[in-house]
């Protein structure tokens, strides 16, 4: 005769009341693994997204050489690096270079306070300024939205110490949303200090160069100036013709030196291809999400493991009564189910006082160290996590316990 | 007695090894978990100079006024070219120095080699007494010298040993930013961390080393700029590095030692003193807004110990409560299973502490041999920990005795505490219902 398993629930709370102490302590080893992981997985998601906000950049063959002159006068620096600029637009395998005194993700940056209105007495947004020249949109691969590039006639040189702002500017399309976000800034004025510069070009995107979670609130809000900067230690941006990366990875400092030997290449960051400027830029969070990802994985595992374990003795201790039951007509799928209810029933109990302590968790932690605030959606996957590796890991001492042949009864311990 | 308790212990064991297997490997890996993040933790929040510490201050001036605040009214965390030298000149503490960060070149006398990159700061002579910098040959300039400007410098012993191949280079001269200077001194391996002197500008912590130190007038004198943070609430009316002497922008550090709670309350109406003077003046239209803290609170206020290391001790501190949650789940279960054994043993006049000292060796057992293999972990951890966390922070973190003392002492510990509910359960069961039962 055919028969559903009924599923009791009764016998088992019964029994776990026998068993009280073990119980609570496994339900609370299943609320605690909750409350962390969900909170690590948390954290995960946070730093990949960090990780992954593009520079509006192609990264892909693109070259970053730091060059300082050294015991050269400042005043004299500008015909300089446009000796260089030419020297290295013409090298085999390069396809085009340009000045910046920054660039995106360099772990670093001059920013300043923009403002729309000249007599307002705080900014508007903290803009990250890139001081370049009309070669930047092209060496960047920055794609422009509206506008125009700079022209060549434009482009102006300062001092750090002295610079005013220039008459005009190229800025991120988030700048713009930011300064004007009923319509479009080209054409329209914008102060990075006393002197007004015209919105000429909008990119659509172009991410600033700190990498800090206190920069994240103006990370996209940058802004493109043609001025190249003396008495700063600027940066070339190379862009390598496909495949030549290597290539004037070993060239650019060789003909940099023949040009002028006056100059320091720093040997920390000095030459660096963007990818291992990605690389170093999030190393912090790639190392956090490692940290926090190896700690889950033991989390669980060991959780896992523990109901195995503590299972396998509940199963051990009870063949006689489990015997009795296979010999009074309980079917093999009726002993199972009776261990997967079981550990089903721990477990919601647990994951329920592992949500709350998860969020508590998460609010404990937001108060310390200003961590945002964990979405819901994480405690119900990590709900769903626990319920099923609970219901994993109770399958192979269960399957067990139903194997166990009704003669058991007979026998005595 | 031990050696019998041992014996029970060793046997039950290994009547199960899966779960004293399961047992071992949770303490092992909840140990080094907290064991590899604490090693990081200890690395960067420990006291640069732990016997003078309480005894160095940094004073803030709050020059910006309510504007110029953050959210907690803190006043700028660094301070303009008028205040820092206005200060200095009056001298009101012990020792004290005004300091900012510099990157000059040095060019070295060999034609042909490459000028080479150097970081350092500028500072006033008390600098050197002040923070207790060993010296490897000379000593620190006079402050004869920061009054005459005088071309001198203090280098680094890797510095020195890249111009000079490492001998006694005091009285010779480097050719720095085109200018000849006179080594005064030689420091010794001098690389505290954090940068406590100047936490504003290294962030706390820093891989490099302070190459050159000058006379801070001097510095000023031949233009070589502010290499550290400027911030600014306004736009400079001058231009340059003497506009930016001018102007109100902050870019220097400051430190004072004051060696008693005297000195410290005296510095205070000092500083009290001088913000209504220049109220009275006309410079601030508010009242003093001053502060003056020790350098661990100023540690501690600039957030010199990432989040990101707190964090991370605190979730595998986390791991360590589940790991030995879950092992006090297993040993309750393995002791009661034991209950008969327990109840001829009772039965045959063995006392409570008896089984106490039987289940508690066990529980110890797998605590040594948990810590043992957490020992193992802990050292892959903190090698690892190089090619995970940033090269400034894993570069500090270090395995050594007291850490690997810890490790095996909080496994123990941790497991005889897991062990102790599990333990009183079993000195609980009644002999005669067990003895009954069979």
């Amino acid at each position: 005769m055919q028969r559903t398993p009924s599923i009791q629930i009764r016998p088992i709370l019964a029994a776990l009341r026998r068993h009280k102490a073990g119980t609570i302590l496994i339900a609370l080893q299943i609320a605690l693994t909750l409350a962390i992981v969900c909170n690590a997985l948390f954290i995960i998601e946070q730093r990949i997204t960090r990780m992954s906000r593009p520079t509006g950049l192609i990264e892909s063959d693109l070259l970053t050489v730091q060059s300082n002159w050294v015991g050269v006068d400042a005043d004299t620096t500008t015909p300089l690096a446009r000796a260089d600029l030419l020297a290295l637009r013409q090298l085999p395998g390069v396809q085009d270079a340009t000045l910046t005194n920054s660039y995106p993700i360099r772990g670093g940056a001059w920013t300043t306070d923009v403002r729309i209105d000249p007599n307002a007495k705080s900014g508007m947004a903290t803009v990250t300024q890139y001081f370049t020249d009309d070669h930047a949109l092209p060496s960047m691969g920055l794609k422009l939205l509206a506008g125009r590039n700079f022209r060549s006639d434009e482009i102006g040189s300062a001092s750090r110490d002295s610079y005013t702002p220039p008459p005009v500017a190229i800025i991120s399309a988030a700048l713009n949303g930011k300064l004007y976000p009923d319509g479009s800034a080209l054409g329209k004025q914008i102060y990075l200090g006393m002197k007004p510069s015209t919105v000429i070009g909008i990119v659509e995107r172009l991410q600033g160069g700190e990498t800090d979670t206190d920069s994240d609130t103006y990370a996209d809000y940058t802004v493109l100036l043609p001025i190249q900067l003396t008495n700063y230690a600027n940066s070339y941006l190379i862009r390598a013709r496909p495949g030549q990366l290597a290539n004037i990875t070993r060239t650019v400092p060789q003909l940099l030196y023949k040009l002028n030997r006056m100059r320091l290449i720093p040997e920390k960051r000095g030459l660096r291809t963007f990818d291992a400027v990605r690389t170093q830029a999030y190393r912090r969070d790639r190392g956090m999400a490692i940290l926090m990802s190896a700690i889950c994985v033991i989390l669980l595992a060991i959780t896992a493991a523990g109901i195995v374990g503590l299972t396998s003795f509940w199963v051990g201790q009870r063949r006689k009564q489990i015997g009795v039951r296979r010999a009074l007509g309980a079917t093999r799928a009726d002993i199972l189910s009776y261990f997967l209810t079981e550990n089903l029933l721990i477990s919601v109990g647990g994951v329920l006082l592992g949500a709350v302590l998860a969020i508590a968790l998460n609010l404990w932690l937001g108060q310390l160290f200003e961590l945002a605030r964990l979405s819901l959606s994480y405690v119900l996957v990590g709900v769903v996590v626990l319920l099923l590796l609970g219901q994993g890991a109770v399958l192979a001492p269960a399957l067990r316990a139903s194997r166990v042949s009704p003669v058991e009864a007979t026998r005595s311990v | 007695m031990l050696t019998y308790y041992l014996d029970l212990a060793l046997r039950s064991l290994k009547r199960s090894p899966g779960l004293t297997a399961l047992m071992v490997l949770a303490i092992g890996f909840g140990v080094a978990a907290s064991m590899t993040t604490y090693s990081v933790f200890r690395a960067v929040s420990g006291d640069p100079i732990p016997w003078k510490s309480s005894k160095l201050f940094v004073p803030q001036i709050d020059m910006w006024g309510p504007n110029g605040r953050d959210s907690d009214g803190e006043p700028p965390d660094a301070m303009d070219y008028l205040d820092a030298t206005t200060m200095m000149r009056a001298h009101r503490a012990k020792l004290q120095s005004a300091m900012y960060q510099i990157s000059p070149s040095v060019v070295p006398t060999e034609a042909g080699k490459h000028p080479i990159n150097v970081s350092g700061h500028a500072v006033y002579s008390e600098f050197f007494p002040m923070l207790d910098v060993p010296f490897l040959y000379g000593n620190g300039w006079s402050a004869a010298d920061d009054v005459q400007r005088a071309a001198v410098v203090a280098i680094s012993s890797k510095l020195n040993e890249k111009l000079f191949g490492g001998a006694n280079s005091v009285g010779k001269s480097i050719n720095i930013e085109g200018k000849d200077y006179r080594v005064v001194g030689v420091l010794n391996n001098w690389n505290p961390q954090p940068r406590f002197f100047d936490v504003v500008n290294s962030g706390g912590f820093s891989t490099g080393v302070e190459d050159v130190f000058m006379p801070f007038e001097r510095a000023i004198d031949v233009g070589i700029p502010n290499d550290g943070n400027t911030n600014c609430n306004a736009v400079p009316a001058e231009s340059g590095f003497i506009g930016l002497q001018h102007s109100p922008c902050v870019w220097i550090s400051y430190m004072a030692e004051l060696d008693d709670a005297a000195a410290v309350a005296t510095y205070r109406q000092y500083l009290d003193g001088y913000a209504r003077d220049q109220q009275q003046a006309g410079r601030f239209a508010w009242p003093a807004n001053n502060r003056l803290r020790d350098l661990p609170e100023w540690l501690d206020n600039q957030h010199v110990v990432p989040s990101d290391t707190k964090v991370s001790l605190l979730v595998a501190l986390g791991l360590l409560v589940v790991c030995l949650v879950n092992t006090a789940g297993l040993l309750l279960a393995k002791f009661l299973r034991r209950s008969s054994e327990i109840g001829v043993r009772r039965a045959l006049g063995a006392q409570r502490t008896a089984i106490y000292a039987q289940f508690l060796t066990e529980a110890g057992i797998i605590g040594l041999a948990g810590g043992v293999l957490g020992l193992l972990l802990t050292g892959v951890g903190v090698a690892s920990v190089s090619w995970v966390l940033p090269k400034d922070i894993a570069a500090l973190a270090r395995l050594d005795f007291s850490l690997l003392a810890l490790t095996l002492l909080v496994a123990i510990v941790a497991t005889l505490l897991a062990g102790l509910y599990p333990t009183f359960r079993a000195s609980r069961v009644q002999p005669a219902w067990q003895l009954k039962s069979n």
